[in-house]
């Protein structure tokens, strides 16, 4: 019996390791044979952990699990409520496009022969037929947007490395996912550790760098582990090193570890810390593409962006492109979280309206209240009220609404939420977090949290002041965390006017 | 000081720097080793490694004080951290974690007399479909209300 059980931090966090170990216990108990596969997660994070159980017709899911429920797996009555069908069959499953993420949940994420068995590899052994120019060509027809934030064609940032002249070049991956709201990053890493791995190395072979970096932060020691083992793994097998796949070419990478910090989620301060300094923001030019990492030309991606270039090679840039809507080619991982009832991971062709992803795919909230507002794009993306749901998801679309899609997280608010009471928090996670190299943002958020603050207090010039602030922030920070910290500040006052206004009369 | 931890010795934290002298760019995954080994970064570790790395030693000292995961003390036995950011606010994180340090008597990164349990405030766990989020020592967990953070304190032996 071939049972799994995943091992992705949110299937952890809501008991999976507890639920293995039940499991093999009752097997054991029964004298049955079970083979426990920890494997990804699904992505349907309301039903972890969702445990699967393979059959003749396909793997059948059950969920959420808990200890004492690892009975029903044997016993399997017609009618148990846990049972939930095929995985495969399930809505969820059946509504997506899983593209970067077909393999995620679905293989053990450190076998690389599944992985191979699963499409895995195939990307790297054509470009590796291919020249340096012909790889960037393929991802600039791909339409492949960075998934990061900014939406800047991947393409075109390659090629910018490949010309560049230098002795060495770099690839550098950003898993730096400080947004709240999202988890990609986190899930592919735990999930299927390789196509990332494959990813970089087809970027190294379009640019001619050869050494690659994760830069992973400190608070996913699940998916450190995980890649660790995997880069290894594959330097093993010979996917990485001196002679990738036989083919004559070099690239290695390794793993390294964040330190907390917010805006080394930026790539010139990332690239900072990565090389031992503190992790300020530097004035851009020079592009990291032509001085990046220790000074050298460096390719500098956010993780799904890398994640979905094998899937490019495998298929052809055409496939890939024919997905979605306009200027916003493929597909896009959004990542529903807050107060939903059904949280997770969903993979979509862009395109799909705001609304249909909050009330239908993820069914409301998880109180059953209204859904107020929805955050989307992290710390730095606007908040969006209901009469904005029919935007569908798309960068133009998503700028065109005052918004932005950033990292594709969504975080949904119920009707208690208080909106002056999360302007503020943007404002004081801006002080926390600001580098401190630009006076807007290091002292521009402390001064908005006082204004937010006097606003609160009644004071009607406040808002005034606020929006005046805010144009600064915008017009005069270095970097997007200053710059952009006004998105969630200014939706919030200008969609949520109640919010800012009852507390005024409720002082007076 | 972490009694459970053993006390830096000039040789010991010099055996760590050297071990991570290979990397280019070694200054982060030095002080991390230091800290995984020792808890905190002793004061004693910062001109071992300026030395090291050809560096003043306030710039080793400015470069730990921007992030916030390196620590010049020892924790608790246990750090606990809650998620303080905007998903888990939208299932009732402030309250949650609000009610903890009251409950400990404690303001964030305090550690509770016994030395048993460090509150720390992290800023997204990648957990934000079940939120609200911690984390006890590596360990993650998620959905945490009241209770659940009860039996987390009380295990961690505050
Ligand atoms: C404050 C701040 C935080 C950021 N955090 C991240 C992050 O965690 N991950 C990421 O990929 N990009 C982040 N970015 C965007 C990066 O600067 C950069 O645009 C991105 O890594 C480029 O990769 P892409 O083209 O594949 O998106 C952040 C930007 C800012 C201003
Ligand atoms: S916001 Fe708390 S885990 Fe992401």
């Amino acid at each position: 019996m071939k049972i799994y059980v995943p091992m992705d931090s949110a299937a952890k966090a809501l008991g999976a390791d507890a639920v293995a170990e039940a499991i093999r216990d009752e097997a054991e108990a029964r004298g049955i044979t079970a083979q426990i596969v920890r494997n990804g997660t699904r992505g349907m994070v309301w039903l972890e952990p969702l445990v699967e159980v393979e059959t003749p017709e396909g793997r059948m899911a059950w969920g959420p699990m808990t200890p004492a429920d690892a009975h029903r797996l044997f016993d399997a009555a017609e009618d148990d409520p846990k049972a939930l069908g095929l995985t495969e069959e399930l809505e969820w499953m059946r509504r997506q496009t899983r593209l970067t993420f077909a393999r995620c949940g679905v293989i053990d994420p450190l076998s690389l022969e599944e992985y191979e068995a699963h499409g895995g590899l195939k990307g790297l052994r054509r470009a590796l037929a291919m020249k340096g120019e012909e790889i960037v060509d393929e991802v600039k027809y791909s339409g492949l947007r960075g998934r990061g934030g900014a939406g800047f064609p991947t393409g075109i940032k390659w090629d910018t490395v490949r010309l560049a002249h230098a002795d060495r070049k770099y690839i550098v991956c950003n898993a730096d996912e400080g947004d709240s709201g999202t988890f990609a990053d986190r899930m592919i890493m735990e999930g299927d550790p390789f196509s990332l791995i494959e990813g970089m190395a087809i970027a190294g072979l379009a640019t001619g760098a050869t050494h690659g970096f994760v830069y992973l932060r400190s608070e996913y020691p699940d998916a450190i582990a995980v890649m660790n083992a995997a880069v290894k793994i594959a330097r093993d097998a010979g996917v990485l090193g001196g002679d990738v796949l036989g083919s004559g070419r070099a690239f290695d990478m390794e793993i390294r570890v964040g330190a907390g910090a917010y805006v080394c989620g930026e790539e010139t301060s990332l690239l900072n810390s990565l090389e031992g300094k503190r992790g300020v923001v530097r004035a851009k030019p020079p592009l990291p593409a032509l001085e990046g990492a220790f000074g050298k030309p460096t390719v500098v991606n956010n993780v799904i962006s890398l994640a979905t270039v094998p899937v490019i090679f495998e298929h052809g840039a055409q496939y890939y492109a024919d997905f979605g809507l306009g200027r916003s080619k493929g597909t896009i991982p959004v990542q529903i979280a807050g107060n939903v009832a059904r949280g997770g991971l969903f993979e979509t062709a862009f395109g799909m309206p705001l609304g249909e992803l909050v009330d239908d795919i993820a069914g409301g909230t998880a109180t059953g209240r209204p859904v107020k507002a929805v955050q989307i794009g992290g710390p730095l993306g606007a908040y969006f009220p209901r009469s904005k749901f029919d935007t569908p998801f798309g960068y133009e679309e998503f700028d065109g609404q005052g918004g932005l899609i950033g990292h594709a997280g969504l975080v949904v608010f119920d009707d208690s939420a208080d909106m002056l009471g999360m302007a503020r928090f943007a404002m004081e996670f801006c002080a926390v977090e600001s580098c401190g190299k630009c006076t807007p943002c290091r002292i521009g958020a402390v001064r908005g949290v006082e204004t937010i603050d006097r606003i609160a207090r009644g004071d009607a010039d406040a808002a005034g002041l606020l929006t005046d602030l805010c144009e600064t922030m915008k017009d005069g920070s270095l970097c997007a965390l200053g710059g952009f910290t006004p998105y969630p500040v200014m939706s919030a006052l200008t969609h949520f006017p109640d919010d800012f206004a009852t507390s005024k009369e409720a002082a007076e | 000081m972490r009694h459970d931890l053993p006390q830096p010795s000039v040789d010991d934290i010099q055996a760590l720097i050297d071990g991570q002298l290979h990397l280019e760019g070694p200054l982060l995954p030095i002080l991390h080793a230091i800290q995984e080994e020792f808890g905190h970064v002793p004061e004693a570790a910062i001109p071992l490694v300026a030395e090291s790395l050809n560096l003043t030693r306030a710039e080793v000292h400015g470069v730990m004080s921007f992030y916030h995961d390196f620590r010049e003390v020892p924790a608790g036995r246990h750090v606990v951290r809650i998620c303080r950011a905007e998903a888990c606010q939208s299932m009732g994180a402030n309250v949650l974690a609000e009610e903890t340090l009251a409950k400990l008597g404690l303001e964030w990164h305090g550690t509770t007399a016994n030395g048993a349990v460090t509150i720390e405030p992290v800023y997204c766990l990648g957990l934000c479909a079940c939120a609200p989020a911690a984390m006890v020592d590596g360990r993650v967990v998620g959905r945490v209300d009241a209770a659940k953070m009860d039996e987390i304190i009380a295990e961690a032996g505050a």
